[in-house]
This record gives structure tokens, C-alpha cells and sequence, in this order.
């Protein structure tokens, strides 16, 4: 019976992940999200490069309001993966560890890139 | 050389083979890239709101064209890093994931290319 007795890993189904594992597959899921979104920056230079009729297009469709909901999902999900991935090489050169910090961490994060976007919608 | 000896070492190329190498490059790309986020930010938004010849004005000033260049190649050595990483997290089939890390480095190399060449045209538009 000593095989049923091993540990399982945590079933995700049942398992309410802390603020710091919602984070961490957040910053994945970002990620990828803002690997699809190169594919529309490229455009972008492509457009600018194919001449003025194309970049005018590009901005008539970028006036849609879906367009603009999608790029500034694309703004806020940068600022979100640049400040966990500076979380992330602080935690490589070995700091911030301490375990009763990391919840307050996460908040500061969190806080940062929401601040970050929205300075970036008034500013820009 | 056949196609797939040719896919093979595109493969190895651009799969990194030493996992600190992979980590290390990682972390690299990513100090480049988060101070050249702003550039970026103005680049999108001068895209969606600035005349044509103003775009292309700014983008031909060497400092702006240098630091979008260097987000360009190392933003896609980062993704490629960065998604091959989820690939190999989950995938479990070993050939898959290794077809579906190719054809994403393909993918980007291809981003890359014509990033670089759309670069290249607004430089010689100027």
C-alpha cells in the first residue's frame, strides 16, 4: 500500500492558489499573451514601412473601440510582466525571500502596474 | 541537406541547450527590455495618433531607431525563451513539443526578419 501513501501534488480543481501563485501563472499567461500581441507590433512597423495609405488604414481600424479595449489590454499586461519580472531578478540576486513579505510584495506589484497604466492612458 | 536536417538545426540554433544559458539569457533580454518599455509605449501611441511624416521623422532619429531595433531582437529572443519554457511545461508528448518549439523560433525569426526589414524601408523612406 505504500504507493497510496505517497504526496500528491496540489490538485488545482480544488486548490485555491495564493496571491502569490495567482501571480505567478499570471505572469505566464501575460507572457504568452504579449507574444501574440509582437505579432500585431510588427504589423505595425510594417505598416509604417508599406507607406501612408496602409498607416492611415491601421489607424482608422485602431479607432475601433475593440481595437483600443485589445491595446490597452496589451499596455496594462506589459506594465503587469515588467514588474513581476523585476520581482523576479530581485529574487535572482537573492533578495526579498522573507515569507511574511510576499503577500505585500504581490500588492506592490500589482499596485505598480495599475498606477504605471494609468499614467500611461493620462499622459499619452 | 534535407528539409528536415535543415529544420533540425534551425531548431538547434535557436533551442538553448545549456538550461543556464537559457536562464541566463532569460534575465538578460529582460534588464534590456524594461528600461526600453517606455520607448515602446510612445512608439505605439505616436502609431495611433501621429500624422505619417511625424512617424517617420521620429523613427529615423538614430537613438530611436537603435533602441527599437535592440527591443525588436531582444523582445523575440525573450518570447522565444519565454514560450519555449510553457511548450516544454505543457507538452508531454517529447516529439510535439519539440515540432512546436521550432515552429514558434521559425515563427519568431520570421517576426524578426520582418521587423528588421520594415526598419530598414522607414530608414530608407526618410
Amino acid at each position: 500500500m505504500a504507493a497510496n501513501n505517497r504526496p500528491l501534488s496540489p490538485h488545482l480543481q480544488v486548490y485555491r492558489l495564493p496571491l502569490t501563485g495567482l501571480m505567478s501563472i499570471a505572469h505566464r499567461i501575460t507572457g504568452v499573451l504579449l507574444s501574440l500581441g509582437l505579432i500585431l507590433f510588427v504589423y505595425v512597423l510594417y505598416a509604417i514601412a508599406a507607406g501612408e495609405d496602409v498607416y492611415n488604414a491601421l489607424q482608422v481600424f485602431m479607432s475601433f473601440w475593440l481595437c483600443k479595449l485589445v491595446y490597452w489590454g496589451f499596455v496594462y499586461a506589459l506594465f503587469f510582466h515588467v514588474c513581476h519580472g523585476l520581482r523576479h531578478l530581485l529574487w535572482d540576486v537573492g533578495k526579498t525571500f522573507a515569507r511574511e513579505t510576499l503577500d505585500r510584495y504581490a500588492l506592490v506589484e500589482l499596485m505598480a502596474s495599475a498606477v504605471l497604466a494609468l499614467i500611461t492612458f493620462y499622459l499619452l | 541537406m534535407g528539409c528536415k536536417a535543415i529544420l533540425e538545426k534551425v531548431g538547434d540554433v535557436f533551442t538553448v541547450k545549456s538550461p543556464v544559458g537559457h536562464w541566463r539569457y532569460q534575465r538578460l533580454t529582460a534588464v534590456a527590455l524594461a528600461p526600453l518599455t517606455i520607448l515602446i509605449l510612445v512608439m505605439l501611441h505616436k502609431a495611433l495618433h501621429a500624422p505619417y511624416a511625424e512617424m517617420v521623422s521620429w523613427l529615423s532619429e538614430p537613438f530611436t531607431a537603435l533602441g527599437i531595433i535592440a527591443w525588436v531582437v531582444a523582445v523575440l529572443y525573450h518570447a522565444a525563451l519565454g514560450v519555449q519554457v510553457v511548450l516544454e511545461d505543457y507538452v508531454a508528448n517529447i516529439n510535439f513539443r519539440h515540432q512546436s518549439i521550432i515552429a514558434t523560433n521559425l515563427l519568431f525569426l520570421a517576426l524578426g526578419i520582418a521587423a528588421m526589414a520594415s526598419i530598414i524601408i522607414i530608414l530608407l523612406l526618410r
